[in-house]
């Protein structure tokens, strides 16, 4: 069993100061509190991004009020052009797969409590952090910026395939200085994301607590520990992508740009360059990307569901080792998104064995946590269900990858809203779910205050049926034919499915507009909510021995020792059903893992 | 709660499968001589994905509604056999799946990619620029004439850049806004992007394949049904993506020979 | 000292190890020390991730019918000289580090380490005569797709050396002030970086060369 040694000394002295304390702090627990308002701000920017493209989808002469003030460009009128449209769709999938769903469930669950549950006094390197932070914020401001430039955002989609994106204005709308803020707001994002996960695992190799082996590391550790290990691959990938972009859009390069291209009437410059390359170092990134996106909520699901089943799972140590597989399989799998793009066909059946065979551990997690309910003492709360309706989400956007993973399948299924469909449920709802489910079970450590849980409630039964309305009639669209990415369906053969898109768009509002019941409680609870207690929902990782909110140093300077894995539910401790990870009382009644 | 949650969740999964087994969202008619075989794959994967659909959503109902709520002090239970049932379950299912899906599966890619077109198939040209399809076939003397960018005028309706007052082979060569062939005969389309990249779609045809700026692609099929059916663009390609089409119009041997003669005169 | 570091590894950074100490202090030390270490390594392999996205891309871009052909200036190897001596300076100047007490005796070790980074600056200015050879003979970053790697390469490395330059003017500086403690790992952890530096020089030298 692996021991860790002796706790380090101070990483940093005691904030003082307003901007220490709360603006350029070196403290992980503020800097996870910033992470997660950065992403609360960019997923409801998504989100009401995501209603304009459901509304003018469905009525594309809409006139949406106060949009051509805030976009007299994209909007003349108040209705969005079909360029402005491409502009939503582009801002909107960038927005969400970096800001959100790498920020919420990973940079901001996991700088908050990594340390803690590990017995950590802070990250590894401090003040990287706050860089990474803050640069992850740049990044932000670098993105936002091309909303306010006069040609607008790119149309590229979140993709930003060549030479579409690498040719410059010839292109498009939005294709000068929009699509160059975007490569370099991602490219700033690589360099924090960088710094992120290279604190998490020198955090996770070297800070553990004395008894904490890694396998009585809690799961979301491990998610958190396995999904830095992924991101510092795949970013270290992304960002070359990005230099050879822009070198392409204003050093005249041809990287991505072959000879010949016509575009706007004009000869373009370039010759020699490789659109596949793009495709390949970006996907090479982008999909071990979508998984950075969802093992976190997997960790954090387990957390929870461990605590709310009151028993152990069936294995944590088989849930770690899917885990792991998971992350080492998705590297192999990136030309799954390139089976029609050109390259050779043979490499496409060389793709699509490992992405059907990354269904084993997906399926293994998947009836492990379904075992593990049978038998269980399973506790209702906001976060419980959150992590139930994961699974549920999890499976239903699973099995659409069966289909998609077979390139002879592919043919037909490709770039249409069955792609959207299955992409939406796992990373839009499944991954969401699990933030949702961390933020209702761990606000009251982080603030002090519980949520309401009636609003939880309120608030899981719209997004979890609404979900399902908005994301599985997208599977039916594409069976039909039904091509994404189109700001309205001038094809005959879509007419009739009209319908089908009218539905989605209202649930779609109805399900937004829910998420502000989310909002509501989480600012009201902030100031207002009943004071919580140390361990309100009697849990057994570290996190739940300490203050709630807990002090500057985590363990006020004390040096945690651990005595058992966070799995010791079920049993008969001296506080109830359960034994805390630090308490040194014996174990009775129950096998440890 | 809980027990309103497993029955949401049955509802969820049966409402879900609704629409599938009704066939309400059917696959537009096969007209291709390749499609059957993705058609009968996507059926089999329907099947598969369907039912472990089902039967999670129903496995996770039914143990939410008998293990939500219990009384204090109820017993804990272990999964009989735990994760070792678990773990050798999914190997299985999802081992003997792969096999099938992906080792059958195959067959039908093959039969798209793997096969080389025949010799005597008709190869037309295919252009994909920003926001059009245009087609060109060979004309009376059977050869394609080079492609000169800078000649390239849209005004002229010049749209492949052909060269005619100097090469000899595109003076006869003949361009059309909409791609008719033959029924029953194999089709080899020469895949060119002028600008970005874009994609081919044909849903009946059970085709679709990328335009590569800067690759020679190509697709051979055969159509088997005379009619009239939509090729979209499905790569972003810029502000026009979404109305970028043209049509496939397959007509008999005897109407395809008329409509290039007809061509051939202008 | 515990960690998940593989073997080898370890036993490389066991080479770059401080000299064990007794007590609670030391070993919090040394603690330390093994989280920046891992630190280290793991900013390394990032490195190297991004360089072997660049190869590959070099790579795909060579089967393309403007490769050309792009001859090297000769004062690359010189250059490269320099870099590899500073390496040496940098290795002196750490086993200095290893027999000395913190507050004695560090003077001298600074002295290596500016020695080093001043050898580093060197390079860097090499680096820009090398670019401007090149441009003096009309190669430009866009002139082929050679020269577009050749400057990419270059430079993103430079950046990197600068990076390096920045924190050795910090370790002298640390140094030269002798009453302050100074972690043993913080030079242990900066002669790893500069000794990669070094050998992604020498790769991307090869590289260059046998390619480009």
């Amino acid at each position: 069993m692996e021991e860790a040694s002796v706790q380090q000394a101070h990483v940093h002295a005691p904030p003082e100061g307003f901007l220490r304390k709360h603006v350029f702090s070196l403290d992980h627990k503020v800097i996870g509190k910033q992470y997660y308002a950065l992403a609360l701000v960019a997923v409801f920017t998504g989100m009401i991004l995501s209603w304009l493209m459901r509304i003018h989808m469905v009525w594309p002469n809409a006139k949406i009020p106060l949009l051509e003030h805030l976009t007299s460009a994209g909007a003349p009128g108040g209705i969005i052009t079909p360029e402005y449209y491409l502009s939503l769709l582009t801002m909107h999938g960038t927005l969400m797969v970096f800001f959100v769903l790498t920020n919420a469930p990973f940079a901001a669950f996991g700088n908050y409590f990594l340390p803690i549950q590990i017995g950590a006094e802070d990250m590894a390197f401090p003040r990287f952090n706050m860089m990474s932070f803050w640069t992850t914020f740049l990044a932000w401001v670098v993105l936002m910026l091309a909303f306010v430039i006069p040609d607008g955002p790119p149309i590229a989609g979140w993709t930003s395939y060549a030479p579409l994106s690498a040719v410059g204005k010839d292109a498009g709308p939005g294709m000068e200085w929009g699509m160059s803020l975007w490569g370099i707001s991602i490219a700033i994002f690589c360099v924090a994301s960088l710094l992120g996960s290279l604190n998490f695992i020198a955090t996770t190799l070297d800070l553990r607590a004395k008894g904490m082996t890694f396998m009585r590391m809690p799961l979301c550790t491990w998610a958190w520990f396995i999904t830095s290990c992924i991101a510092l691959l795949a970013f270290a990938v992304l960002l070359p992508a990005c230099i050879l972009l822009i070198l392409d859009r204003h050093a005249g390069t041809s990287f991505y740009i072959p000879a010949n291209l016509v575009i706007s009437d004009r000869l373009q410059p370039h010759a020699g360059g490789s659109p596949l390359l793009w495709q390949h170092l970006f996907w090479f990134f982008g999909h071990p990307e979508v998984y950075i996106a969802i093992l976190p909520s997997m960790g954090i699901v387990s957390h929870v569901l461990v605590n709310s089943l009151r028993k152990p799972l069936l294995s944590s140590r088989v849930v770690i080792y899917s885990m792991m597989s998971i992350g080492f399989l998705s590297y192999m799998v990136w030309g799954h998104h390139m089976f029609l793009s050109g390259m050779n066909p043979m490499s496409a059946l060389a793709f699509s064995f490992p992405t059907l065979t990354i269904t084993i551990p997906a399926t293994v997690l998947t009836l492990i946590w379904l075992g593990s309910l049978y038998g269980s003492n399973l506790q209702i709360t906001s976060a419980s269900l959150f992590a139930l309706g994961f699974i549920s989400m999890f499976v239903a956007g699973g099995v659409s990858g069966f289909f998609l993973a077979q390139p002879s399948i592919d043919i037909y299924l490709h770039a249409t809203y069955f792609v959207v469909g299955h992409f939406h449920m796992v990373m839009g709802v499944a991954s969401l779910f699990g933030v949702f489910a961390g933020t209702y079970f761990w606000f009251p450590k982080m603030t002090g205050r519980m949520m309401s849980e009636t609003l939880g409630k309120v608030h899981f039964w719209i997004t979890f049926v609404g979900a399902y309305c908005i994301f599985m009639p997208f599977h039916y669209l594409g069976l039909i034919g039904n091509v994404r990415r189109y700001q309205s369906f001038v094809d005959d053969f879509m007419q009739p499915f009209l319908g089908v898109h009218k539905f989605v768009t209202f649930a779609a509002l109805i399900t937004g507009a829910a998420q502000f019941i989310f909002l509501f409680n989480l600012i009201y609870s902030r100031f207002k909510g009943k004071p919580a207690p140390d361990n309100p929902w009697n849990a057994t990782s570290l996190e739940w021995s300490i203050p709630s909110p807990p002090p500057w140093n985590n363990f006020g300077g004390k040096h945690p020792i651990v005595y058992h894995d966070p799995f010791q539910y079920g049993v008969k401790g001296s506080k109830g059903d359960f034994v805390m990870q630090d308490s040194p009382e014996q174990v009775i009644g129950a096998s440890g893992d | 709660m809980g027990k309103a949650l497993a029955v949401v969740l049955v509802i969820i999964a049966l409402a879900s499968a609704y629409p599938i087994v009704t066939h309400r969202f059917p696959l537009p008619e096969d007209i291709s001589t390749h499609g059957h075989a993705i058609d009968q794959q996507l059926n089999d994967t329907m099947w598969e994905a369907g039912l472990s659909f089902v039967a999670a959503q129903v496995l996770l109902a039914f143990f939410i509604w008998s293990f939500a709520g219990r009384k204090a002090g109820s017993p804990l239970k272990n999964f009989p056999g735990g994760a070792k049932v678990m773990v050798t379950a999914a190997f299985l299912l999802v081992g003997t799946e792969i096999l099938a899906l992906g080792v059958l599966g195959q067959k039908a890619w093959a039969s798209v990619y793997f096969t080389p077109p025949k010799p005597d198939a008709i190869q037309i040209q295919a252009q994909a620029e920003q926001f059009a399809f245009y087609f060109r076939y060979p004309g009376p003397d059977g050869k394609f004439g080079g492609l000169h960018p800078d000649k390239i005028d849209e005004g002229n309706q010049n749209y492949f850049g052909l060269d005619p007052a100097n090469d000899v082979d595109s003076r006869d060569d003949i361009v059309a806004g909409e791609l008719v062939i033959p029924v029953n005969r194999e089709i080899q389309l020469m895949m060119h992007a002028k600008d970005v990249g874009h994609s081919f779609y044909v849903r009946e045809l059970r085709i679709q394949q990328d335009f590569v700026p800067g690759l020679d692609l190509s697709v051979h099929f055969t159509a088997t049904k005379i009619g009239k059916y939509e090729i979209v663009c499905t790569q972003l390609c810029g502000l026009g993506h979404y109305n970028m089409k043209a049509y496939l119009n397959v007509m008999s041997e005897a109407d395809y020979e008329n409509w290039l003669k007809q061509q051939a005169s202008q | 000292m515990s960690s998940r570091i593989p073997p080898a590894i370890s036993a490389g950074i066991g080479a770059f190890g401080p000299v064990r100490a007794s007590g609670p202090a030391a070993v919090a030390q040394a603690k330390r020390g093994s989280t920046s270490s891992s630190g280290i390594w793991v900013g390394v392999f990032a490195i190297t991730m991004s360089f072997a996205a660049f190869t590959s891309a070099l790579f795909v871009r060579e089967g393309t019918s403007d490769w050309s052909h792009l001859a090297l200036p000769g004062v690359l190897y010189l250059n490269t000289i320099v870099l590899l001596a500073s390496s040496a300076t940098l290795e002196h100047a750490r086993r200095m580090m290893a027999t000395v007490r913190a507050g004695q005796g560090t003077r001298k070790a600074s002295a290596w380490v500016i020695i080093t980074l001043l050898l580093g600056l060197g390079f860097c200015a090499g680096q820009v005569l090398a670019w401007e050879e090149l441009q003096s003979q009309g190669i430009y970053l866009a002139t082929n797709p050679n020269s577009s790697f050749f400057y990419l390469l270059t430079f993103l490395h430079a950046l990197h050396v600068l990076v390096g330059i920045f924190v050795l003017v910090y370790l002298a500086g640390r140094l030269v002030a002798s009453h302050t403690t100074l972690r043993r790992s913080l030079v242990d952890n900066t002669a790893v970086y500069w000794h990669f530096i070094g050998v992604l020089w020498v790769y991307l030298l090869l590289l260059c060369r046998m390619k480009l």
